[in-house]
């Protein structure tokens, strides 16, 4: 009788023997006599073809049998054969690209459809394979994310997850050219899957309709390859930033504001092993709370999300196929007013909190806090709910109210507010009451607690309320036939 | 669980460290015990194999598997496990290690970001051949939450 040493993980499958005795033959006998007596060793050993599989080296004596005749080498009565797993792995592809996408194949149907990317020289067949095998996760499915994910299920990512939290709401599709009228009202992540599975029932899409926050970040990313950030605020976007580095996956970034867009490439592995710059080697801590506004304040032009989510949907598939040079230590700015684009170069810090020398940052951390906005003010402000100006008003309790907002939004909507934009309180704060009780809103409770500084600080005012929420709650919870917008 | 003192973390870290910007790799070995706990006594190094990019893959030749198992018979251990470097990279496995993953094996990634930042993360297979992390103990180096 031969004798077969079992590897150690495999001997779970032969009762926990180690070595094993057979009839003389070739290893096809052998081979054939073990996954008859231990049947669970069959698909350790063989693949769905019988063949004998990549993964497992046979070895008689001290010698491969690859190098001798196969799977017909003679198996002796002395014989000793062992079966020996193939041990590899390694990191990640510098690529970003995690998945191994020589095994890649496609449908004709897909073929016919990818045919276009195919064709062009130096991108071709193992590019859109790279791109089947990609797993890319979409965070914010709004003004930047519609045509990310528009374009980057058209073009064949195989795995597409989305994050977010929100519902579609008409004010929306002025700039989210992935909803329409029939998909108000409904999660912008289920919205979305409907509308990408028409355009490409050949990918995968996740969706997670949920607020990212320190505690998902890191389970939620840690399945993906490449990172796309299109988040419209800074707490999230210095989470995704760190859970990326955290998590040494490649994070293609844009933000937009107004007539301005930006994008770059954080944390990317180029081909020589190292990592280039991430969003807090720009910007290691954020601006205080309230000095840039978000698209809800601050507006955007509804094409250049358009714009600029293009240029980032480009930077991911560039990421994932290693086609071209992506904006890895360069930050583009765009501006559309004067159609100018300006790149500069972006270098890492030394005192990079995250990643530099000595990184104060090991773990996710609030990032709320972190970027103000639940600091304690020094004197906090005096609000008043929609439910209780309400009251007030059922009550008929004397009090002003100041609308701070633009004249345009208050032709959608007021409820009978005096109307001083933000820009032009101090100059009528004649007309504002220094006794008795004052409410002062706007659309969303950001302006005109803004207003209400100002005139406490430079008329000593003590009697003015803050609608918290603004109009919006104020009709949520009030008056919901009024217009929303 | 597996266990791992810190004199046998020390010698993952001198290779680890030593075979940097390299992947390094070996095998462990030790015993398990009836509820899974695993005690690694011992570890043997060996070449990294792979032709090419060593930096981003490993790989041990059969001839170095076989003197592992060997050396696990001599010393009446049982073959528990590999372990391999990511550096610059997390101690989380790749879809690389994934794909040539064996059961019953502990994998031990060493992460190395830097000369004092080494962690260890360990994993092991489940049936639907994903990971699953095995919680490392008696570890005297800080673990980052990653």
């Amino acid at each position: 009788m031969a004798t077969v040493i079992i590897p150690t993980p495999l001997r779970k499958f032969t009762n926990n023997t180690a070595r094993l005795q057979v009839k003389a033959g070739t290893i096809q006998d052998t081979v054939q006599e073990l996954t008859v007596n231990f049947p669970d060793l069959k698909k350790h050993l063989l693949d769905e073809g019988g063949n004998i599989r990549s993964y497992v080296n046979i070895f008689v004596g001290n010698d491969d049998i690859r190098n001798l005749q196969q799977e017909k080498t003679t198996v002796k009565e002395d014989t000793v054969v062992s079966i020996v797993p193939a041990i590899a792995g390694g990191s990640p592809d510098a690529s970003g690209n995690n998945a191994d996408h020589t095994s890649i194949t496609f449908s004709k149907e897909e073929l016919g459809r990818y045919d276009r990317h195919i064709i062009i020289p130096g991108f071709g067949f193992e590019a859109q394979q790279k791109l089947k095998a990609a797993k890319v996760l979409v965070i914010g499915s709004g003004g930047l994310g519609s045509p990310v994910l528009l374009y980057l299920a058209a073009a064949g990512v195989g795995t597409l997850g989305i994050v977010d939290f929100d519902v579609v709401d008409d004010s929306n599709l002025q700039r989210q050219v992935l909803f329409g009228i029939n998909e108000i009202g409904k999660p912008k992540v289920e919205a979305a899957r409907k509308r990408l599975e028409t355009l490409n029932p050949h990918i995968r899409i996740n969706v997670y309709n949920t607020h990212l926050n320190s505690q998902n970040a890191l389970d939620i990313l840690k399945d993906y390859d490449v990172i796309a950030d299109g988040t419209d605020n800074f707490p999230t976007r210095y989470l995704v930033n760190d859970a990326s580095v955290l998590l040494g996956k490649p994070n293609v970034y844009a933000s937009i504001f107004q007539f301005e867009g930006q994008v770059s490439v954080f944390n990317q592995l180029d081909s020589q092993g190292n990592r280039g710059p991430n969003y807090r080697d720009l910007y290691p801590t954020p601006p205080p709370p309230g000095l840039v506004p978000s698209c809800a304040e601050g507006g955007v032009l509804g094409v250049l999300p358009g714009i600029i989510g293009s240029l980032q949907a480009l930077e991911v598939i560039k990421v994932i196929t290693g086609v071209g040079e992506t904006l890895s230590g360069r930050f583009y700015i765009f501006d559309a007013l004067n159609f100018e684009s300006r790149t500069f170069n972006i270098r890492s810090r030394e005192d990079n909190p995250i990643n530099g020398k000595n990184p104060t940052i090991t773990a996710l951390i609030d990032y709320e806090q972190f970027c103000g906005m639940r600091a304690v003010e020094e004197k906090p402000l005096k609000e008043v709910t929609a439910k209780e100006l309400y009251d007030w008003q059922v009550k008929g309790e004397k009090f002003q109210l100041i609308d701070v907002r633009e004249p345009h939004e208050y032709s959608i909507v007021n409820i009978n507010g005096e109307l001083i934009p933000l820009a032009t309180v101090a100059a009528n704060a004649d007309k504002i009451n220094t006794e008795g009780k004052v409410v002062i809103h706007c659309k969303m409770g950001g302006r005109s607690a803004k207003a209400i500084k100002e005139l406490e600080e430079k008329f000593g005012y003590k009697n003015l309320y803050n609608l918290k929420g603004g109009i919006l709650a104020y009709i949520d919870e009030v008056q919901p036939e009024l217009t929303k917008y | 669980m597996i266990i791992i003192e810190p004199k046998i973390q020390q010698l993952l870290t001198e290779d680890a460290l030593g075979t940097f910007p390299d992947e390094c790799c070996g095998f462990l070995f030790g015993r398990e015990e009836t509820d899974g706990t695993r005690l690694i006594i011992d570890i043997l190094t060996v070449d990294n194999s792979k032709e090419g990019d060593k930096r981003r893959r490993f790989e041990i030749s059969p001839l170095d598997y076989m003197t592992a198992e060997q050396h696990a018979l001599d010393h009446d251990w049982t073959l528990l496990g590999i372990y391999h470097s990511h550096p610059k990279h997390p101690a989380i496995p790749s879809e690389h290690d994934r794909i040539a993953a064996q059961p019953f094996f502990s994998y031990v990634i060493i992460s190395v970001m830097s000369n004092d930042d080494v962690t260890f993360r360990s994993w092991l297979l489940n049936d639907e051949q994903q990971f699953e992390e095995e919680k490392i103990t008696d570890n005297h180096f800080t673990l980052k939450k990653v």
